[in-house]
């Protein structure tokens, strides 16, 4: 599987807080790599440098071949790298349907008629065509996730980053939104997720990562880190996680 | 003579209204300029502010300060009796357009900047994961949101705009005040100044009831 991330010794400073410690993880092309851990483990923060959101402060990420720093190229980095939020960061002021065909048309040139064309079919396949008129304060949460996942969607980046995708959801639309991300999975996309969902984790990841105190653990097959964990952090996180 | 001879005097009113119509039109149009130009001028001054270079920032916030310190009357009286011993000689009207600009822009750049500041930074991040670049970032998703929120203060801020247009009568514009106080002269009754008090008051009333009305209603959408 050729890497089309690749990170290595990534070094991220909040302050004097070390949030990653020298990070090094190749993603390959339609890899599904879930990312666990327990909350200022680094998860997020890691995900958040691939494109750019956190700018890291030593080390290397190349996305496609490209090394991402600061500068001319990063946009065409963003461009291939879509990204759904805890919060949706839905555009509120937006038609769903613009929402979702707003950068078709600024980023890739598209016309509105292509990029409400796109739209439309991509909200067809998250089940919300029915509300493409309406506003982002008009749905739910899930829905509005939904929404979250059909923009990313939109620029048809060859990379999904997933930043707890469910963990700002009531727990009956957590459901709804992980069934849009299985049937993704199964797409080929490349698809790095940052979850709490572990019964989801199982069933949809390649590889397993597992996060603590800004480094990585532990990683592999998701049986083998499930029934088989050999760190004890990680044996006690998924205690932690998954007794109650 | 009776009170109403005095201060309510219609033939007086009559005769002088021509002369308030022509101020109460120079008033407007200096209003209305000033207005536009200052909003113009306070946006570039908001993002420059916020997302210039250092020194150009800083430059920036020294220049807002700068004239939101001044009373207008001082800068307008600088305007018109100092610039000319440096060879700048601006019309009354140039010189109160351009005060009134640059003091209603320095107020405009923090109320847009406030507004700006406002838009939760996860949308920022939604535009730059989208690859959106600064300035679609700006004129797509950030100001949109930004305008709505500060629409009562700008609205306000156009008021004290309209109502500062008054002090311009003291470089000899002849706007409505000043049309006002010259038909008073003439015709040694105060009728004159009544009547543009009261048309001052028949314009900017309703717009100060419309800013309550704004910020009602922008209260009731936050809930």
């Amino acid at each position: 599987m050729r890497p089309i991330i690749r990170m290595s010794g990534i070094d991220k400073m909040f302050g004097s807080f070390r949030a990653l410690h020298e990070v090094s993880l190749d993603i390959g092309e339609g890899e599904i790599v879930v990312v666990i851990g327990p909350s200022g483990s680094g998860k997020s923060t890691l995900i958040r440098c691939i494109n750019q959101l956190e700018v890291h402060d030593a080390g290397t990420i190349e996305v496609d071949g490209h090394l991402v720093t600061r500068g001319a190229g990063l946009a065409a980095v963003r461009a291939e790298v879509g990204m759904v939020f805890q919060s949706f960061n839905l555009f509120p002021h937006m038609s769903v349907l613009r929402n979702v065909a707003l950068a078709p048309v600024r980023v890739r040139g598209l016309s509105w008629s292509e990029a409400n064309e796109r739209a439309g079919k991509l909200l067809a396949r998250v089940g919300l065509e029915a509300h493409a008129q309406k506003y982002p304060g008009q749905l739910s949460g899930g829905q509005q996730q939904r929404v979250g996942i059909a923009r990313a969607l939109a620029m048809e980046p060859k990379i999904l980053l997933f930043d707890e995708p469910t963990s700002a959801l009531d727990p009956e639309m957590v459901g709804e939104v992980l069934d849009v991300m299985l049937k993704l999975a199964k797409t080929g996309a490349t698809m790095v997720i940052v979850t709490h969902e572990m019964g989801f984790a199982r069933k949809v990841a390649d590889r397993v990562v597992f996060m603590d105190g800004g480094r990585i653990i532990e990683q592999g097959p998701p049986d083998q880190m499930f029934d088989a964990p050999r760190d004890p952090r990680l044996r006690n996180f998924l205690n932690a996680v998954l007794s109650h | 003579m009776s009170i109403f001879e005095t201060f309510l005097n219609w033939d007086v009113f009559v005769r002088v209204l021509p002369l308030l119509l022509s101020g109460l039109w120079v008033t407007f149009t200096l209003g209305l300029l000033a207005i536009v130009l200052g909003l113009a001028g306070g946006l570039l001054l908001a993002l420059l502010r916020l997302y210039a270079p250092t020194p150009f920032r800083q430059l920036t916030i020294a220049f807002i300060d700068l004239f939101r310190a001044i009373p207008i009357l001082v800068l307008l009286v600088v305007v018109y009796y100092a610039l000319p011993f440096l060879g700048i000689r601006l019309s009354p009207f140039a010189a109160a357009a351009s005060s009134l600009s640059v003091v209603s822009a320095a107020y405009s750049a923090e109320i847009f900047r406030a507004g700006i500041q406002a838009v939760a930074k996860g949308q920022f991040e939604a535009a730059k994961a989208l690859s959106l670049s600064p300035f679609r970032t700006m004129t797509d998703v950030v100001l949109p949101q930004a305008i709505r929120v500060v629409i009562p203060p700008i609205t306000s801020n156009a008021i004290n705009v309209m109502k500062d247009t008054a002090l311009a009568s003291v470089v000899a514009m002849p706007d409505l005040l000043k049309q006002a106080t010259q038909a008073q002269a003439l015709t040694a009754n105060p009728t004159p100044l009544i009547g543009a008090a009261v048309i001052y008051l028949i314009i900017l009333l309703p717009l100060v009831r419309l800013v309550a009305l704004l910020e009602k209603r922008m209260a009731a959408a936050h809930r």
